[in-house]
Formats: C-alpha cells, structure tokens, sequence
C-alpha cells in the first residue's frame, strides 16, 4: 500500500516537472524542474528497489549535471525571450508527434507479456539476502568489468573534449613567466635616487617596478625586453606603466 | 514482497512512456533553445533508465541496472560535451539559436 501511495506521488511529480521543464518559459526554471524531475526519479528508483542507481542519479545528474546546466544558462548572456519565438508555431506538430509516440507506446504495451521461460535467459540474477550496491558491486567489478571501464573511459574522453573545447589562451590575461621571474636583479626593481637633503622628490603616483612586464600580444615573454624602455621605464615620475586601467 | 511488485511493473513502463513522450515534445517545443533540448534528452535518457530499471527489478536481473549505470555515463558524457560546445559557440557566434549554426551548410 504503501509504495503505491508513494509511487503515484513521485509519479505525479515527475510528471508535472518534466511539463514544466520543456514549457517553462525561463530557462533557469527549466534546470531547477530537471533538478526536482530527478530527485522525484531518484524515488522511483528507491521503490524499484535500485538503490545505489537513485543516490547515483542523485549525486551525479543533481549535484553534477544539472549545476552545470545552470552554470551554462546563467553564464550565457542570451536573449531568451527571443529563442522563444516560434513556440506557437512548433506546437501542432510537437502535439502531432508526441501523441503518435504515446499511441504507438500503448499498442506495445498493451499486448505485452513476459515470457514464460523468461527465467532462465536472465544475465545476472539479482542474490538473495545482499542488498543492491552489494550485488551491484560484486556484478560490475567481475563479469562486467570491461563496461565498467569503459563508461570510465567515456568519461575520461568527455572530460578532455570538455576542457579542450572551451580552453582559451586568452592574450590579454597575464600568465606567470618563470623566465622572467628568475631573471630579475636588483636594478630592474629598485632605484636608488640622490635626494637632496629637505628637498624630497615629486613624485604623483607609487613608484612601481621599473621592470618591463611582458604583455604577451608581440613580444615573447621569455624575451623580455630589459634594454630598451618601449614604455618608458626609465623615468622614475612614470614608473607606473603599464597596460592603462588597472 | 518488494516495492515494485506492490505497484506494478505496467505502472512504471506507462510513466516512463509518458516521460519519454514529454522529452520529444520538448526537443519539437523548443526548436531554438539548444539547451532545452538537451534537457528533453536528459528527460529521455530518464525515461530509459526507468524502464531498465523497472525490468531490472521486475525480472529480478542485475544487468538491467548495470545497464542503466552506463545509460547515466554516456547521458552525463554528453551532457558536458553538449554544453561545452554551446559554450564555444556562443563565444565565436554570441548566439545560440539552432537555426544559426548552419555553417556548414553548401
């Protein structure tokens, strides 16, 4: 009685969020309807009896993939009013496709059946008396160890695609240069001026390094230009250069 | 008596087909918001990983489940690569709408 009840709450739910997510109008909704759509999934899963599967889909899609969907859509300066258009447009036909699917579903599962010698085509019989991540653990580290490292091989190729992607070296962005650091002295950092004694000198900002730092645009920085001042690096009253607005 | 065979292995199948229904609605809704078509796929890849789990428990046979662990690899695989791209491509293009990217179009 009670994993009925159960179930047709999470039923409900996820059906009601999976609505909203491909409905709603702010993307951002969207995410957060895919976040309660797995969390309601995750519950199903508990009342199937896959355990490890629901904390998986918890930990994974909800704390994983769905935060990244909303890094993506809260990152991304679109106009999403915009990508709305059309939606009146692609209804009819979206309806149309839809209900051919769920039509074409129910005749399948209308006549459906398990077989009656279904019991001896099993792959993995689920053992009596361990609990599911036991029974898991002890099927995916032995007879399907190789699926196993492949969905780990999977993600390894993800992950590096993922980074190469959206990789950029952006020009502008100040990188440490070792090369320069190690080849610092004394006289790129430090002036030592003869001042009058009671005059002081006039000075209008910080006195910065007088080292040239490497812009990285046109000249390479492991080349840095110490003999040539390209921005006047001489002069102690400009010694703040560098690139403006900082 | 477990959970699932109080409630039904048909329930479960109705449900996942109704998910499965809802996430191709949703790719056909928003034809121009890539990133809500890919969490119609998501909603997708949902409804098959309830499926194999409902037979799973159903038949009592671990390799359905198995199989729905790879299911959620592959999903989330796709899921970073998907975004990834979508992220370079609104920084080359500063758009993306699905009927924009036809460059490769003769």
């Amino acid at each position: 009685m009670v994993p009925t009840v159960f179930f047709y709450l999470f039923a409900v739910v996820l059906v009601f969020c999976a609505a909203m997510v491909v409905t709603a109008r702010n993307p951002v909704h969207s995410v957060l309807f895919l976040i309660a759509a797995f969390f309601n999934a995750a519950g199903l899963f508990l009342i199937a009896g896959a355990e490890f599967l629901a904390f998986i889909l918890v930990i994974v899609y909800v704390g994983a993939v769905a935060v990244l969907f909303l890094f993506v859509v809260m990152m991304l300066d679109v106009d999403f009013a915009q990508l709305r258009g059309g939606f009146q447009r692609y209804l009819p036909v979206g309806v149309a496709v839809g209900v051919l699917l769920l039509a074409e579903l129910v005749f399948v599962m209308a006549g459906w059946q398990f077989h009656p010698g279904m019991p001896q085509l099993r792959f993995a019989p689920t053992p009596a008396g361990v609990s599911n991540t036991v029974a898991l653990g002890n099927l995916i580290y032995t007879k399907y160890v190789l699926l196993f490292q492949t969905a780990g091989l999977v993600l390894l190729v993800a992950m590096i695609g993922a980074i190469v992607l959206t990789l950029r070296d952006r020009r502008t962005s100040r990188h440490q240069s070792i090369a320069v650091q190690v080849a610092r002295n004394a006289d790129n950092t430090m002036e030592l001026l003869d001042v009058r004694l009671g005059a002081g000198i006039d000075m209008d900002a910080i006195l910065r390094p007088k080292v040239i730092e490497p812009d990285g645009i046109d000249d390479d920085p492991l080349d840095p230009p110490q003999g040539g001042p390209p921005h006047g690096g001489h002069h102690p009253a400009g010694a703040h250069h560098g690139p403006e607005g900082r | 008596m477990s959970g699932l065979e109080q409630v039904g292995v048909g329930h479960f199948l109705v449900l996942s087909a109704i998910l499965l229904v809802l996430g191709v609605f949703g790719i056909f809704l928003n034809r121009k918001n890539i990133i809500v078509i890919m969490m119609s796929i998501e909603l997708i890849l949902l409804a098959v990983n309830l499926n194999l789990v409902a037979f799973s428990a159903a038949l009592g046979d671990l390799a359905g489940q198995v199989m729905a662990m790879f299911v959620l690899t592959v999903a989330a695989a796709e899921a970073a690569i998907g975004l990834a791209i979508v992220v370079v491509y609104f920084r080359n293009r500063g758009s993306i709408q699905v009927e924009d990217v036809n460059l490769m179009k003769g």
